[in-house]
Order: structure tokens, then C-alpha cells, then sequence
């Protein structure tokens, strides 16, 4: 057990794939230091490229899990809509241009040991559950299984989430109209 | 390649959006805060999809992926409907539905 978490923590252990985890662990720290910078910066729209950046380091992890067609969805959406909506509404909400000093709750120092002790009892969890389950690499998932559940298996939670789409951007209209 | 790895580096993820939505106090930072969470479960998902060998979890990452762009389309409506009645998105001034 303390073998496999020490073999965890030293990413290119175990002598799988060493160029796959030297990559994850390069795309990781960088995600884990942008999504740092995103929760302390003191401007908003720093943040929101910090934003950008952890978005990119998920998209890159699932291609290194071999799930292209969820990365390429995921460049698609976040960063290419939803960082755009994030945007739009930075600037309508009129945001300070350069550093804000009041970005932060009063009592933001609560934060900190919710955080750490989600994280340990997460951490705790997982190394539980997985510590020793390896992933073996079976390269790119074929789109076409995708296709087949989604239009299969799946296709009444397709078409509910079809509807869903609609109904929160006919309700966003809705709320956002001005009269 | 280990799994803990990628579920290891989703909790990360997770606390600092957790601590994220308790710190901030900016509406849209809070939104922000939210998609670090959301990111953070989808590589959950993605990765229980390869330790499993069966897709459904890269399908329910596609269906997390539609509700997260839904969640922030409400979410920023609002945001702004708030802003343009009150001048302000900080989120300790709204109190008026305190008893």
C-alpha cells in the first residue's frame, strides 16, 4: 500500500509509460498553479485567463486518457464559449481595470481549512479505492462508440440534455432582456 | 500509468474550487470557482472511464460538459440581472433576504 502511494507520488514510477506520466506531471503542476492563480488574483480578468489555462491542462490530461473526442469538446465549449460568456460578463459588470483589492469575503480565511480537509479526505478516499489500479494504454477512443451509446443506449438522457440546452438559453434571454 | 494520478489531481482541483466559491467575493470569481469543481469531476469521470474499460464515463462527461454551458448561460443572466438592479455583484451585499 505505502509502496503504491509512494509510487503515486513519484510520477514516473512503476516504469509504465514514463513519457506519458513525465507529461502529466508537467501538464498537472501547471494546471494546479493556474488554477492557484485563479482563485487568489486580484484581477478579474486575469482570473479569467488563468481560467483558460487550467481549462487547456483538462483538455491535454484527456487526451493523454485517450479521450479525444471529450478534449476536443472541451476546447470547443470552455474555451472557446463559455470563456467567452465569462468575458462578456466581466466587462458588463463593469469590473475595476487592473488590481481589485475587495475581490475577497471578509472571512475568506475560512476557505483554507475547508479546502485542506476536503483534499485529505479526497486524497485519503482515492488512494483508498485505487492506489494500485493501473490504467492500461488502449490508445484513442474510436468516436463511433460514442456515436453508437449516444444515439443507442443513451438517447433519452441525449435529448433531455437537448432540452435542457434549450430551455436555459431561452431562460438566460429571459432573464438577461432589458425592460 | 497509475490511476490515482488523474484522481489525485481532480481533488486538487476540486478543493481549490471549493475554496474558490468560500473565498471569493465576486459573483462572476464565484462562477469561475464553479467550472474549476465541474472540471475536476469530468477528469474524475474520464478517468473512472479507463480504469472500468467502457465509455459511459466519457459520455457523462459530454453530458457534464452541455450542463456546465447551460449552468454559466443561467448563471451569468443573472449575474448580470443582479448587477443592473443593484450597481454591484459582490455577493456579501446581497442580504436582503436575511431574516
Amino acid at each position: 500500500m505505502t509502496t503504491s502511494i509512494t509510487g503515486a507520488m513519484l510520477l514516473a514510477a512503476d516504469g509504465i509509460n514514463i513519457a506519458m506520466n513525465v507529461g502529466f506531471g508537467i501538464i498537472a503542476a501547471i494546471m494546479v498553479f493556474a488554477a492557484l492563480s485563479v482563485v487568489t488574483t486580484r484581477n478579474v480578468v486575469h482570473g479569467a485567463l488563468w481560467l483558460v489555462v487550467v481549462l487547456g491542462g483538462v483538455a491535454a490530461q484527456y487526451l493523454l486518457a485517450g479521450a479525444e473526442f471529450v478534449a476536443i469538446s472541451q476546447v470547443l465549449v470552455y474555451i472557446g464559449a463559455v470563456m467567452v460568456l465569462f468575458l462578456f460578463g466581466i466587462m458588463l459588470t463593469r469590473a475595476k481595470i487592473g488590481a481589485d483589492t475587495d475581490l475577497n469575503n471578509s472571512s475568506w480565511g475560512l476557505g483554507i481549512p475547508v479546502a485542506l480537509l476536503m483534499l485529505g479526505v479526497l486524497v485519503w478516499a482515492v488512494i483508498d479505492a485505487f492506489g494500485d489500479t493501473v490504467i492500461t494504454d488502449r490508445g484513442p477512443t474510436p468516436t463511433v462508440e460514442i456515436s453508437d451509446a449516444f444515439l443507442g443506449p443513451y438517447l433519452l438522457p441525449f435529448l433531455a440534455i437537448s432540452f435542457v440546452l434549450l430551455a436555459a438559453a431561452v431562460g438566460a434571454i429571459v432573464i438577461a432582456r432589458k425592460d | 500509468m497509475l490511476a490515482v494520478n488523474f484522481l489525485i489531481l481532480a481533488a486538487v482541483l476540486f478543493s481549490i474550487g471549493v475554496f474558490g466559491v468560500i473565498a471569493r467575493r465576486n459573483a462572476v470569481m464565484v462562477l469561475m470557482s464553479v467550472e474549476l469543481v465541474l472540471n475536476s469531476v469530468m477528469l474524475n469521470l474520464v478517468a473512472f472511464s479507463q480504469i472500468t474499460d467502457s465509455i459511459d464515463g466519457q459520455l457523462f462527461a459530454l453530458f457534464v460538459i452541455a450542463i456546465a454551458a447551460a449552468e454559466v448561460g443561467v448563471g451569468l443572466a443573472m449575474v448580470l440581472m443582479v448587477y443592473r438592479n443593484r450597481r454591484s455583484i459582490a455577493l456579501d451585499e446581497l442580504s436582503e433576504m436575511k431574516g
